[in-house]
């Protein structure tokens, strides 16, 4: 069981940062599962549950998405304390577009006074890409300087303007990297960068460009940074391909080769063929060295994301 | 303007040149500046250093002047303002995610810093701006923090921001910035 609400405040296991789930799994040296929960457009805690409920069968950690996109539902502070009362362990995604310092360093006091022990710290998408392109963009961090700032509010236990915090925030922290898109080459740097501010996993964006992936991670390896920082490669299934362009075109940093959707378009069942390349690559990932899991994004598929884990077998050494 | 800001990317080893001149020539301005008063001289050199930067790189005088530590390409010119290298939205071709004509700020970051001596500051984590030192002198900044940095030496105080973001003061001193701050540098605190 995790450690959830309502637990006394209490310190993390030896050798551990927090109470997590993911950190246990990942510092024992099993593959680690996350999967994201598509946040819901309504005041419902059941539509919340309904959604975790798949992904909680397969999954060690649940992430609830900050606005992705910069499309607004519910927030993801709101969902990872109804993870957290419902016995889940949440990622509590934050990102810098929408809330300034004072407000964020709050909310990561909140969610882990509610339970939460995992923090993913994104830039976040422009507003113009999202429902409410008017918005203004906040962007006082950047993913950056956001961890290093809870990294100082956990182990210095002081607020960024010096105030000292009584029980710090015990969290696991984690930042995204995106291995296929442009600049290639200062991609594996940019990893270090965020090691530095303190990121302890990583969770990538989607990956279809297995070649282009085992370049970085190569680039990783041989600047030591799989010995410093667990990564979990981003996978998930494609509906079509004309779903997979329109991402491609539409989404901000996702990156499908032209060979990834002809095979969706000479598919007889798409749905049952995003499924397949999805499981494939679950298991082309564990193959890859430095890859210590995968995050799996199905967007509205959340029912599919325990089949497709059960099929690519990566579980089958685990005892659940 | 852009075609400039390239231009100054592109010769980022020249630039780094002159500006290891200018921030020597500002420490050792410290004393007399001090003299005259920080206060008094902030206004006319923060409107000339906005003249010669705002040509050169798009300034946009955000106050904490990174870029030394950015391959001379002005991080304010980001539609995100991000501090800390690319974000995870850049285009094919290197191009903006939010501005799709303009090329990535960070990348063309990452490729003035590999010709610079000091290339390797890019790797060094820089705190976020403090925004209301916006429109305030940067350059008088750096010459007050380097003087102070040395005075530290023997002062020995800390505060937490310089404390999280140990080498950006070090390589940028405008970034965590710990000496006094004379009022008219300061939005707000008159």
């Amino acid at each position: 069981m995790d450690h959830t609400l309502p637990q006394p405040y209490s310190a993390p296991p030896e050798g551990h940062v927090s109470h997590s789930r993911l950190e246990r799994v990942l510092r024992s040296g099993r593959f680690a599962i996350t999967a994201e929960l598509n946040p819901p457009d309504s005041a419902d805690p059941a539509d919340v549950y309904e959604a975790a409920r798949p992904l909680g069968e397969v999954a060690d950690a649940i992430n609830a998405t900050d606005a992705s996109g910069a499309n607004c539902h519910m927030s993801s502070i709101g969902i990872s304390a109804l993870l957290t009362r419902a016995g889940y362990s949440p990622v509590y995604q934050i990102s810098c577009r929408d809330r300034n310092r004072i407000a964020i360093q709050g909310d990561v006091l909140g969610a882990a006074a509610m339970g939460v022990s995992n923090v993913l710290c994104l830039t976040g998408d422009g507003v113009g890409v999202g429902d409410q392109p008017g918005a203004k963009p906040v962007f006082d961090f950047d993913s950056l300087s956001l961890l290093r700032t809870i990294k100082t509010m956990r182990d210095e236990r002081k607020f960024l303007s010096g105030r000292t915090i009584k029980n710090p925030p015990q969290l696991f922290l984690g930042a995204a990297e995106n291995p296929c898109i442009p600049p290639y080459d200062w991609r594996p740097e940019r990893l270090a960068k965020k090691v530095e501010a303190g990121a302890e996993y990583i969770q990538t964006n989607y990956i279809y460009d297995v070649p282009l992936f085992e370049k970085f991670m190569a680039r990783v390896r041989g600047l030591g940074l799989d010995k410093k920082v667990y990564i979990l490669a981003g996978v998930g299934p494609l509906a079509s391909a004309r779903a997979a362009r329109w991402m491609r075109s539409n989404v901000p940093g996702i990156h499908v080769p032209d060979a990834v959707i002809g095979r969706m378009e000479k598919a007889e069942k798409p749905g049952q063929e995003g499924k397949k390349i999805c499981v494939e690559l679950i298991q082309q990932m564990r193959e890859i060295a430095g890859v210590s899991g995968v995050h799996v994004m199905a967007y509205r598929k959340e029912h599919e994301v325990s089949e497709i884990i059960r099929e690519s077998g990566v579980l089958a050494s685990r005892k659940r | 303007m852009y075609r400039i800001r390239l231009f100054a990317i592109r010769h980022s080893r020249s630039f780094e040149w002159i500006y290891k001149r200018l921030e020597s020539a500002m420490i050792a301005l410290d004393p007399l500046l001090a003299k005259i008063g920080y206060d008094r001289v902030e206004h006319p050199v923060a409107f000339a250093e906005k003249c010669v930067k705002t040509v050169l790189f798009d300034c946009k005088m955000c106050g904490q002047c990174v870029l030394s530590s950015t391959g001379m390409s002005c991080p304010m010119n980001c539609p995100k303002q991000l501090r800390n290298g690319p974000c995870g939205g850049v285009r094919p071709g290197g191009f903006c995610e939010v501005k799709p004509d303009m090329k990535c700020v960070w990348a063309l970051a990452w490729d003035g810093a590999s010709r610079m001596k000091g290339g390797a500051q890019i790797h060094t984590v820089l705190p976020p701006v403090e925004r209301n030192l916006e429109g305030s002198s940067s350059w008088l900044r750096v010459s007050r923090e380097k003087a102070a940095h040395l005075r530290e030496a023997r002062e020995k105080r800390r505060t937490a921001i310089a404390d999280a973001f140990p080498g950006a003061r070090e390589n940028e001193p405008s970034a965590a910035p710990l000496a006094e701050e004379p009022a008219q540098a300061v939005k707000g605190s008159k």
